[in-house]
């Protein structure tokens, strides 16, 4: 039984944190930029919806105002990326950092509890006599939904065309007249609001918004996003990748609480988490490491006479285009 | 119809590797010219070219573009008026994104990108229509992802997207530089066709010497950062290879030996 609730536990963390992983998504995958601002924007949506609660706001309507937030500080990080020119990575870490600050005095305090207030959750809890994980899992499920069905359409817009192809090619986007600087702008500030909304969200389900409810976001979102791209097969639509990103998110989740289950610490889970992320990133380039050792002097730069180290290639566009070429073109 | 007055160029200014890379640029073209520029490495052909796109400002001088002055304003604020194909095939399209889906950002080149659908169905027929001119049968493979086709391919596609709204000015950066003879003699052929179709005033850098006479209406010769040769009509026409290489021997102080032009 115990282990049932913790599954329930993890598939409902799961869904609500998929919505920060979509967001992690639209600047790692779509736009090409590693934004780590997501630590504190995720903080400062717990945050922002917290006080707002506590001073009677209906937790919906907050829930607006954290992705409004979260939004302002996707907004800080672009304009120190794009028209500072500082260095995406380093412009994230600025305006994290700076969040610390911020979320503190947001709250006034480093942690605001929701006790004896109504949250999203608890309405539903006390109209329909949900569990809390329930209730969680039902939430999450709806703005999750929500969320995929407004990405879907808006990245088939002209301006979420712009924005994927900003993440693609640059230069190209500017030559059509896009304002690149802008795009990018854009693309982190939604992202951020979404993350902040998450952060919203899962302060909501546990009770409280803490200043360190956010460390390790942007590792936990790539570790779902990394495990959503094993479920998505190779021809899969956009809408079908974001739901395999929801499913990342939620089998995240799950190998947590079955390792926790095991007796590991939770302390131990950051470790954790970056060993799963090292790991699949580390997959593809140990998986063509030992596919050239198994072709010694087949390919190029691989003889043994040969101590020039091979150029990174990929293999598979190359064989395409020469096929291509002999056609004619 | 494009005019360039006193343009000057200096990369990394008071550094050791400060670089004069135009130096007093003074250039007008007529409406429907075919320029086609030739010059060695360093010539500042890729420079003046990439200064009219807005990829760099100008140090000195200003650029007018139809009586529009354009030395000031942002390279997506200028690609309004210019068609581009660079000289990486890669560079032209967007890889991860359908042939279609490319050329609905093309079509959508200088216009104001709403909230409405990045590509309407009305569109894919005209797209349709505009691929199977090209001949390589890219109109039956729409929804494909660019990343999949061949470098001539794709530069027949960027010259398709760079011309599909008709730009003041189209400008071509070695476009075929990266192809093999074959492939850059068809993307050629089509730059001429959609040239001549559209009466398009054209900058055409080039290496390559025969190509530089074969096309175009007008030859512009660089070396450092200078204009020293300046031909059009007839007498471009009649010109000859090796009439090149002697004038390139003699701007430069007959120091001249590029061997990728040699080559070409």
């Amino acid at each position: 039984m115990g282990i049932f609730l913790a599954m329930q536990g993890a598939v409902a963390q799961g869904v609500l944190w998929s919505i920060m992983a979509l967001g992690v998504l639209l600047t790692f995958r779509i736009l090409n930029i590693a934004d780590l601002t997501v630590d504190g924007s995720f903080a400062t949506g717990g945050a922002v919806t917290a006080v707002l609660i506590v001073n009677g706001m209906n937790p919906l309507l907050s829930l607006l105002i954290a992705f409004l937030v979260g939004m302002m500080t996707g907004l800080c990080t672009g304009l120190l990326h794009t028209k500072l020119r500082i260095h995406e990575i380093l412009a994230g870490i600025l305006t994290m950092i700076a969040l610390y600050s911020v979320n503190i005095r947001i709250m006034g305090k480093a942690n605001t509890p929701l006790l004896g207030v109504a949250t999203v959750m608890s309405k539903l809890q006390d109209s329909f006599g949900m569990s809390p994980n329930i209730a969680s899992l039902l939430t999450g499920i709806v703005f999750s939904a929500i969320i995929v069905l407004l990405m879907y359409w808006f990245f088939g817009t002209e301006i979420g065309s712009a924005i994927r192809a900003t993440g693609n090619n640059e230069r190209m986007v500017r030559a059509l007249g896009v304002d690149t600087d802008s795009m990018k702008i854009l693309g982190l500030m939604i992202s951020n609001g979404l993350v902040a909304l998450s952060g919203a969200l899962v302060a909501q389900s546990q009770g409280y918004a803490d200043v360190g409810m956010g460390t390790g976001t942007i590792v936990i979102g790539l570790a779902s996003i990394i495990i959503g791209e094993v479920f998505r097969g190779k021809h899969v639509s956009f809408g079908g990748y974001l739901i395999a990103i929801i499913a990342g998110s939620v089998v995240y989740r799950i190998i947590i609480a079955i390792v926790l289950q095991l007796g590991l610490k939770s302390t131990d889970l950051k470790l954790l988490t970056a060993v799963i992320v090292a790991a699949s990133l580390a997959v593809p380039v140990l998986k063509e490491k030992t596919a050239r050792r198994r072709l010694p002097g087949v390919l190029p730069g691989m003889s043994l006479s040969d101590h020039e180290t091979p150029q990174e290639r990929n293999p598979t566009d190359d064989a395409a285009n020469t096929a291509n070429d002999k056609e004619g073109m | 119809m494009l005019k360039l007055f006193n343009v000057s160029k200096i990369f990394d200014p008071g550094t050791i590797t400060e670089k004069q890379a135009l130096a007093d640029i003074n250039l007008e073209l007529e409406d429907g010219d075919f320029v086609t520029v030739i010059g060695g490495n360093g010539a500042g052909k890729s420079t003046l070219l990439n200064l009219i796109a807005g990829v760099h400002f100008t140090d000195t001088g200003s650029i007018f573009l139809d009586g529009m002055d354009l030395t000031g304003l942002k390279e997506h604020v200028r690609a309004r008026y210019l068609g581009r194909v660079f000289q990486d095939p890669m560079m032209g399209t967007a890889a991860n994104m359908e042939i279609e889906e490319n050329l609905a950002m093309a079509m959508r080149r200088g216009k104001k990108r709403g909230l409405g659908w990045g590509i309407l169905p009305s569109e894919r027929v005209l797209y349709e229509e505009k691929l199977a001119m090209l001949d390589l049968g890219l109109e039956t493979r729409m929804k494909n992802k660019t990343g999949l086709l061949s470098g001539g391919q794709r530069q027949a596609l960027t010259l398709l997207m760079a011309t599909l709204k008709k730009p003041k000015l189209l400008l071509l950066d070695e476009h075929t530089a990266a192809l093999d003879p074959k492939t850059a003699k068809k993307v050629l052929e089509l730059t001429e066709a959609f040239v001549t179709r559209d009466h398009l005033t054209t900058f055409m850098v080039t290496h390559n010497m025969r190509d530089a006479i074969r096309y175009g209406n007008r030859l512009i010769m660089m070396n450092e950062g200078r204009i020293v040769y300046d031909v059009r009509g007839d007498e471009k026409k009649n010109l000859e290879v090796s009439d090149l290489l002697k004038k390139f021997e003699t701007v430069s102080g007959g120091g001249f030996a590029n061997d990728r032009m040699l080559l070409s």
